[in-house]
């Protein structure tokens, strides 16, 4: 009865001959965290672009929260309730790890059109910064420019970001990508920590961490969800073995 | 504590007391030539200092900034040629008009990026130019002549060459002292942060284009008072001074003297001036030797004359 926090409905977008979401349903219950995957040329990233607003489906509905959000440009998004992290590490690189986070919490709080007060000294901001960088296990690197951190420490920059958005649903474009197993574990246990505090979409290609953190899987190919289930039904789903996890095998 | 704008430079210091210094040297060597070109050097790093709150902290590349400085100046002009010397009515409009223009053509140009930022800024301050060009009832292409300098509570205090430069010196820091505090408050986070990263900055929830829409206003409201200042300085306004060369100018100054820190911008502008000043006794070709020495700043002084400065003045990293 519970009604979803995301849902897709019929989401059609071709670029030319090319069908990369194909009359496209899905929906996203609240609490949970829900990952996506698929091969290689699946849709996911075309797929994302249309649930943060990057990019407009030709065709469907995407619903956010209850509202259609199908025309909803992209800094509307954020202050519904929809935070992203980008798949190639999208940080500020120029700014220091804590205003990167702190410039993000500042965009929910009051209005920017203020030209005088110094903004570094803001402590509301700063404080709701430094916690979201808690989360992630950021805080020694505040003070570092962006730009310096490490790979792995952009991408828990990217989850401190989009949590300090205070987001209902934190949409997750590839966070392990190019990570080490040691990062990964790292990321994997931040996402653990955030169970039920802040719904997920996950869409990811390391299995192992899918598998680990999925409440349910959906499986895209071709545009299309071809399976949905918990990650047991998934596994055994010879359809999706076929599709995408014999590939996974075989590499 | 983290600060948003990290130099501490000396910088701005050591103009402030070099701006300082040449009423005193003007006045011992009784010559009115420096405090004039001084007053100059100063309407221009007003207008070079507006150019990078959004070129250099803002990425927005105008080249048609010279247009605020012409409207500023022209509100000045046209007001003398009405008998209107009262600066507190034709400064503000100078400012207000000079502003305006901004917001308006800013709400377009700033829908393009990149390249056609640039040739859409660039169409505007053309369009400006013959405008101006052919108000022949403001002398159009030959310009207006004005027949004394703005007066402020019935008293033409700007005939002073001292007074009239304590007045710009005073304009300058009081714009500089604010562009300062624009870019460490949260406007200027958001302007910085969407130079660094737009599609981040949406991401978390801002429309770019607001932001870089009042900035520019902000930006073409500050030219607009050099503009109005040049204007009472030469006692003439011509087309010429929106002319695109001019907006070229004024990028070469910010750049020269090292985007987005500010004081770089005045640096530039008293770089530029200068060098103009003391090259073009020599040669009237003087671009010919002032090419090649930007080139080499450009590619061997990243960041400008300031940067250069601060490493040499702090030993080390810059």
């Amino acid at each position: 009865m519970a009604e979803p926090i995301l849902a897709l409905e019929g989401v059609c977008k071709a670029y030319g001959a090319l069908a990369v979401s194909d009359d496209l349903s899905m929906a996203v219950a609240r609490g949970t965290i829900h990952a996506l995957i698929g091969p290689n040329g699946a849709g996911k990233t075309t797929l994302v672009g249309q649930i943060a607003g990057q990019i407009a489906p030709d065709a469907g509905t995407v619903w956010f929260d209850g509202r259609d959000i199908t025309r909803v440009p992209v800094h509307a998004r954020s202050h519904l309730g929809l935070a992203r992290t980008f798949q190639i590490t999208s940080v500020l690189p120029g700014f220091t790890v804590l205003e990167n986070v702190a410039v993000a919490a500042q965009a929910h709080a009051g209005h920017s059109f203020r030209f005088l007060r110094p903004v570094a000294g803001e402590r509301a901001l700063n404080d709701r910064a430094m916690q979201a960088l808690e989360t992630v296990g950021l805080t020694a690197r505040a003070p570092m420019p962006a730009g310096a951190l490490s790979h792995g420490e952009k991408r828990q920059l990217e989850i401190a970001i989009a949590l300090a958005t205070g987001p209902k649903l934190l949409l997750l474009d590839e966070p392990m990508a190019g990570t080490g197993r040691e990062e990964t574990e790292r990321l994997v246990a931040t996402l653990q920590a955030l169970r039920g505090s802040v719904t997920i979409l996950l869409v990811e290609h390391d299995m192992q961490a899918v598998f680990a953190l999925a409440d349910r899987i959906s499986v895209l190919d071709y545009g299309r969800v071809i399976a949905e289930g918990t990650p047991d039904a998934i596994r055994g789903n010879p359809e999706v073995r076929a599709a995408y996890l014999g590939e996974e095998d075989a590499a | 504590m983290i600060r948003a704008v990290p130099s501490r430079s000396p910088i701005p210091l050591m103009l402030l007391i070099a701006f300082l210094a040449v009423p005193a040297i003007a006045g011992a060597s009784d010559t009115s030539f420096l405090i004039v070109m001084a007053t100059r050097v100063m309407i221009f790093a007003i207008a070079a200092l507006s150019l990078d709150l959004i070129l250099g902290y803002g990425a927005m590349v105008s080249f048609g900034h010279a247009v605020f400085i012409g409207i500023g100046a022209y509100a000045v002009g046209i007001g003398a040629a009405h008998e209107i010397y009262d600066g507190l009515i034709t400064f503000p409009i100078a400012i207000l008009a000079a502003g305006l223009f901004a917001l308006i053509t800013g709400a377009i140009c700033l829908r393009t990026r990149g390249v056609y930022f640039i040739m859409i800024t660039l169409a505007f301050g053309q369009m400006a130019y013959f405008t101006a060009s052919s108000l022949s009832a403001y002398g159009g292409d030959d310009g207006l002549t004005m027949w004394g300098r703005s007066e402020f509570f019935g008293v033409a205090v700007l005939n002073d060459p001292t007074v009239f430069y304590v007045v710009v010196l005073g304009c300058l820091v009081a714009c500089w002292g604010f562009a300062r505090a624009l870019v460490s408050s949260r406007f200027g986070r958001v302007i910085r942060g969407v130079r660094e990263n737009r599609v981040r900055m949406q991401a978390v929830g801002y429309d770019p284009y607001r932001y870089q829409l009042v900035a520019y206003g902000i930006a073409g409201m500050m030219a607009g008072l050099s503009g109005a200042l040049l204007a009472n300085h030469a006692e003439f306004v011509s087309p010429a001074y929106m002319s695109w060369q001019r907006s070229g100018e004024l990028i070469i100054m910010v750049v020269l003297g090292g985007m987005g820190s500010l004081h770089g911008a005045v640096l530039g502008a008293v770089a530029y001036l200068v060098t103009e000043e003391v090259l073009s006794h020599y040669t009237e070709h003087w671009r010919v030797i002032f090419g090649p020495m930007l080139i080499l700043i450009v590619i061997y002084a990243r960041g400008g004359l300031s940067r250069l400065l601060d490493r040499t003045g702090s030993g080390a990293d810059g």
